[in-house]
């Protein structure tokens, strides 16, 4: 038996709660079964999810950072090149991965993808009538800093038709993955662009119970990330479950 | 300063090229086999199928694993070539997922409790908004998994949906039923 597990076991129960997390906020995260949602139809679990009080198995987690960037960079524009630039709208996206607590979540791993221009992905199961682009692959990685700060570069996604509904098209998004500090931290989400008219018609989108909540996954246009003559930003800040807070921090 | 967290959404159908990109000519971060070279254990393998509520298996899942090493420690850092304790993998035309892995350690619980040797799994869809947690016990650890805390959490007829079993092949079976009669018991982590 190791020392690590020696000095996690044992512990009065009072203070196992060290590193645990706050829960999952179920106000903010939409419900699993979405009558809107076609998919979540067959796809949602029906009886109630039993909560598990944290151990060491949800509160570790893998420790994914640089050297997991492996050949998909922060520059979705230089990743697939053949035979010259993608085509589309050149942006920069950026911001910070943070704790509810609001600090920085340091040398964290970001997984990204996204449509091309317009609005085709890569994947071999996308059907959509609009062109591939050969020099575009959509999928990259980026690690935050010290301060939890993340940018890359990659083309505006365009929107897309699906059959959820008659005359279904997503909005423009870019698809993100987390894994967070923890196991539980894990979060899969996606980002939109602000004044996008689809919004108000995407029933994934409008699953997010919250109205707040929703427009968080509205990135902001920022003058600040935007770089002159080359490209223009959107920020982007992404909150995983922190640690719970206690009156000591407050 | 409180902040609130940000929404999960779908992972939606295309996210192969990035996720589980082998296929598409990149490494992903985490693959089907934990196993590294000098990695103490006993090797297993774990095979299931994931369902939906008709029964139909879901073909255009991710599977993620997290789990301790023999010894019951959960790897800190994630370095190529060696054990990370994290495995990810889709499901194929017949909704089945497979791992190489190793049996894990008991590790510590709540109190002076331990827990049964488990895995964590998580499993993202298209139709899920959320990805869902689920834990898997292995049936040939019938004492450990009595005195286990989560499983005693779980209402006891539905403690089978958690636990693996060991076919003749030597593969330990995990099925997940998202719904229907034999929904798998998800946790709220
Ligand atoms: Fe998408």
């Amino acid at each position: 038996m190791t020392t690590k597990n020696m000095t996690n076991a044992g512990l009065p129960e009072n203070e196992m709660p060290k590193n645990e997390l706050s829960a999952r906020d179920w106000s903010v995260h939409p419900p699993y079964f979405c009558e809107t949602y076609k998919s979540t139809v067959l796809r949602s679990p029906r009886q109630k999810l039993i909560p598990i009080d944290h151990t060491l198995s949800e509160t570790s987690g893998p420790g994914y950072g640089e050297p997991s960037i492996g050949t998909l960079g922060p520059d979705l524009t230089k990743s697939a090149v053949k035979n010259g630039l993608p085509l589309g709208e050149r942006i920069i996206v950026g911001g910070r991965v943070l704790g509810e607590d609001g600090r920085p979540v340091p040398h964290t791993l970001l997984e990204i993808w996204q449509a091309n221009a317009a609005g085709r992905y890569v994947h071999e199961a996308d059907q959509h009538d609009a062109p591939l682009d050969p020099n575009f692959l959509g999928a990259g990685r980026c690690v935050t800093d010290a301060d939890g700060r993340y940018s890359f570069i990659s083309i505006k996604p365009g929107a897309y038709p699906w059959l959820n509904h008659p005359n279904a098209w997503r909005p423009a998004h870019i698809h993100f993955s987390l894994l967070g500090p923890s196991f539980s931290t894990r979060l899969i989400t996606q980002m939109f662009f602000p004044g996008d008219p689809l919004l108000p018609l995407d029933p994934i989108y409008n699953a997010v119970p919250d109205e707040e909540a929703r427009s968080r996954l509205v990135c902001d246009f920022s003058i600040e990330l935007t770089k002159p003559q080359w490209a223009l930003g959107y920020s982007f800040d992404i909150v995983l479950r922190g640690k719970r807070a206690t009156p000591m921090e407050i | 300063m409180a902040l609130k967290q940000t929404a999960s959404q779908t992972i939606g159908p295309f996210f192969r090229y990035c996720l589980t990109p082998e296929s598409y000519g990149h490494a992903g971060i985490a693959g089907a086999s934990l196993q590294a070279p000098g990695l103490k254990g006993e090797k297993i393998r774990i095979a299931g199928r994931i369902f939906d509520g008709a029964a139909a298996p879901v073909t255009d899942a991710v599977v993620e694993i997290w789990q301790a090493d023999a010894e019951g420690v959960y790897p800190e850092t994630a370095e190529p070539g060696k054990f990370a304790g994290f495995g990810r993998t889709g499901t194929d035309a017949s909704g089945q997922f497979q791992f190489d892995t190793i049996k894990p350690g008991t590790v510590p619980g709540r109190g002076n409790a331990w827990q049964a040797p488990h895995i964590g799994v998580i499993v993202a869809a298209r139709g899920m908004l959320g990805h869902i947690f689920t834990r898997l016990y292995f049936a040939d650890e019938e004492v450990a998994n009595a005195q286990d805390q989560v499983l005693a959490s779980v209402p006891a007829d539905r403690r089978r949906t958690l636990i693996a079993t060991r076919g003749a092949d030597g593969v330990y079976r995990f099925d997940i039923y998202l719904q229907g009669d034999d929904e798998t018991v998800f946790f709220d982590v």
